[in-house]
């Protein structure tokens, strides 16, 4: 254990942490979402958060941008024309996250749902569908299970500092896209008619049913949403990391979904506060015995444990689908 | 059941039993599974060294290969393969009465886990007298006690960690020099060469990356002044970053495989550090080029594998068959099959037989003179250094 380490680096782990931390928090909100309304874990969040990031990939080669990584030309962009690429990048995230979201949800949870499967069998389900999702792109994707490298378009600065750590300008977008993101969300959830849906079936399927509510599309929504935070995730990830490959999914994933555990599973504020709890733990962590990652990991999950010992239902309890008067 | 379930099943159960009967026969003694390419026209000094007048006679005999052909690192393993194809594939151009199989299906990915079950069939397959590889250290480790089992000879192109060859196995045999003389050779780059005062030294936790980096932090002493450990599945290494950067050193030593390298190099340069960056031979591959871009510029590569002209003709023959000049390993595994069919050549055509006659071989290669001391270690050591230069790896020698 070093604590000087711990001490020394403190700053910069707790900034280092709060931007991974956003990227679980978008994430988690998937699992919790879904969780919220159908009581599943869907597995698959994370293959469609894996999707997505190949999505700021596939922009890139619609707009022609060369893979110039060889001989050291990164073609930095400036000015309209980055925000212009950034956005395309984000778009294409977007719909990849969203699109993927309603096809797994058709074809892996809905005829199960159709035939009033068990709990455990949409769980098999959906473990079955995030294998088969991050498999195919590793056994027919371009670099098979290689890695994957973005061409850099935006050059990363560092704009100030606090108390030490360095604060660069992708770090701002990671952390102030994610909490906009964020925010969209819960105000679509708290006060719009559609959020005033999920929120119903949330609490209660057959009674929202009874009361007219579309369950079948609401369900679809629901993934469509998580979908499109995945997709957020994957593109403020490419900004800060600017790799993948197939597996990605599931390194962040578990990860992600962790946070949704922590936050308390259900509840989209605990996301955010699991995810980037998360996140700044698991620097510290790392950081406490020597900066090893593993031991950050480690870390990371005994908290968990220990969190969930004394609030089994997370930090900030379970509540979508509680009204609140 | 009803009659007409029962008879369905037990149709299907015959049919199954019929077709497992059939494709079990036709594996056996199939011999080489290799991919198409020949390397045909070979006839230069290279084709000589492996051995074989002409007139041997043989059959139903293979080499076979276990490492890394796919995954994250599968370059590396598909540069030995290549490299002993180049011997195989003259040796039987040149002995039309002996042709030696080579059994390319073992690809463990580099992971131990999935090389032990793999290591089982090839112990099993009687028509294996030799083996190539495993590639990496961890599976070596994991694997090589079933190999000492079963007297199967083994020479690995590549598995470099030091502890390998104390453990009293008979069969191990490496043809390159190992971590502990690679080690020394990095600490007189960084020392020399590059005039480091203040080194960081980071690690991937592997037995090859932890063990290479290890050496290298007993051998810095003082100068070693932040280290840190990576979690190689990750994407995100700003503890190890942050580390060099609190550090404020002048100089990163790496110890892990080319994937990482790439990305790791890629977020220190964005921490706007410009420490040199230094890493070993898993590192010495054109995907750390491919994927790390412009911050892999000026980065110091070392291998105790020989660079790709250590041999004119092999270079020949490998361009000639590939397309490409031969990469990390690839004449390292062309040493190794050139041992194991000089056995054949000579009549060694059992697995005890090659075993002992790899143990008391001594005659050059194309990287080294070849002779192995008693725990199996090549006689002998060198190591190279490359540098990165406009998103190329050139080869600078021997460290002085």
């Amino acid at each position: 254990m070093s604590f000087h380490t711990l001490v020394s680096q403190f700053w910069p782990s707790t900034v280092n942490g709060l931007v991974l931390g956003s990227i679980y928090a978008l994430i988690a909100l998937g699992y919790t979402l879904v969780y919220g309304v159908l009581r599943l874990i869907n597995f698959a969040n994370s293959e469609v958060f894996m999707f997505s990031a190949f999505g700021s990939f596939i922009a890139i080669d619609i707009l022609g941008i060369p893979d110039r990584l060889k001989g050291g030309g990164d073609p930095y962009k400036t000015g309209w024309e980055l925000i212009g690429v950034l956005a395309f990048m984000l778009l294409v995230s977007l719909i990849v996250g969203g699109a993927s979201a309603v096809m797994l949800e058709r074809v892996a949870y809905r005829p199960l749902r159709r035939r009033n499967a068990p709990r455990l069998v949409f769980l098999i389900s959906a473990i079955g569908a995030s294998f088969a999702m991050s498999e195919a792109v590793g056994e027919w994707g371009a670099k098979k299970r290689q890695d994957y490298a973005l061409a850099r378009i935006l050059q990363t600065k560092r704009l100030f500092t606090i108390f030490g750590a360095d604060v660069r300008n992708t770090y701002l977008i990671v952390v102030i896209g994610s909490l906009v993101m964020m925010g969209i969300l819960v105000l679509f959830v708290n006060r719009s008619r559609v959020g005033r849906g999920i929120r119903a079936v949330a609490q209660d399927m057959e009674t929202a049913r009874l009361m007219g509510v579309n369950v079948d599309m609401i369900i679809l929504i629901t993934f469509l949403v998580g979908g499109l935070m995945a997709g957020a995730a994957a593109f403020f990830f490419e900004i800060y990391n600017g790799s993948a490959r197939y597996s990605l999914g599931f390194e962040l994933g578990v990860k992600a979904f962790t946070a949704a555990v922590l936050g308390g599973i259900g509840n989209i504020k605990g996301a955010l506060l699991g995810g980037l709890l998360l996140g700044v733990i698991e620097n510290w962590g790392s950081s406490l015995f020597g900066s090893n990652q593993k031991m950050g990991t480690v870390t990371a999950f005994v908290v968990l444990v220990l969190v969930l010992m004394l609030r089994p239902n997370g930090l900030l309890g379970e509540s979508m689908g509680r009204s609140r008067a | 059941m009803q009659k007409t379930q029962v008879r369905l099943f037990s149709a299907l159960i015959a049919g199954a039993a019929l077709l497992a009967a059939c494709g079990s026969s036709s594996t056996s003694g199939s011999g080489a599974t290799s991919a198409p390419t020949t390397a045909k026209g070979t006839d230069t000094t290279v084709a000589s060294t492996t051995g074989g007048g002409g007139g041997v006679k043989c059959s139903g005999i293979k080499l076979a290969f276990i490492g890394a052909l796919s995954g994250d690192n599968g370059n590396l393993g598909k540069n030995m393969v290549n490299g002993a194809k180049i011997a195989i594939d003259a040796f039987n151009a040149k002995n039309p009465d002996c042709q030696v199989g080579f059994d390319t299906s073992y690809d463990s990915q580099g992971d131990p886990a999935q090389a032990t079950p793999l290591a089982d069939k090839i112990v099993n397959d009687a028509s294996i007298i030799g083996l190539i590889g495993p590639g990496f250290s961890g599976e070596s480790k994991a694997t090589m006690p079933k190999f000492e089992a079963a007297n199967l000879p083994m020479i690995t192109p590549g598995a470099t960690n030091a502890k390998l060859s104390t453990n009293g196995w008979k069969m191990f045999h490496r043809i390159l020099a190992n971590d502990d003389k690679q080690a020394p050779g990095v600490v007189t780059l960084i020392q020399n060469t590059i005039k480091a005062t203040k080194v960081g030294v980071i690690d991937d936790a592997s037995d090859y990356g932890k063990g290479l980096a290890d050496a290298v932090r007993k051998g810095l002493g003082a100068a070693d002044v932040a280290n840190a450990q990576i979690d190689p599945k990750a994407a995100d290494f700003s503890a190890a970053v942050q580390a060099m950067k609190a550090a404020n050193v002048d100089t990163i030593f790496y110890g892990g495989y080319y994937a990482e390298a790439a990305k790791l190099v890629k977020q220190v340069r964005d921490a706007g550090l410009t420490a040199k960056f230094v890493s070993g031979d898993g590192s010495l591959d054109k995907g750390f080029v491919d994927n790390g871009g412009a911050a892999t510029d000026g980065a110091y590569l070392t291998a105790t594998g020989a660079p790709a002209d250590v041999n004119a003709d092999f270079q020949a023959a490998f361009n000639k068959a590939y397309g490409t000049d031969p990469a990390l390993y690839s004449p390292e595994a062309y040493d190794c099959a050139s041992v194991f069919l000089a056995g054949i050549a000579a009549g060694k055509v059992t697995r005890k037989d090659l075993a002992d006659f790899v143990s008391a071989y001594d005659a050059p290669g194309i990287t080294k003179q070849i002779k192995f001391d008693a725990t199996g270690e090549p006689v002998g050591s060198a190591v190279y250094y490359s540098v990165v230069e406009g998103g190329k790896i050139v080869a600078k020698g021997l460290i002085k």
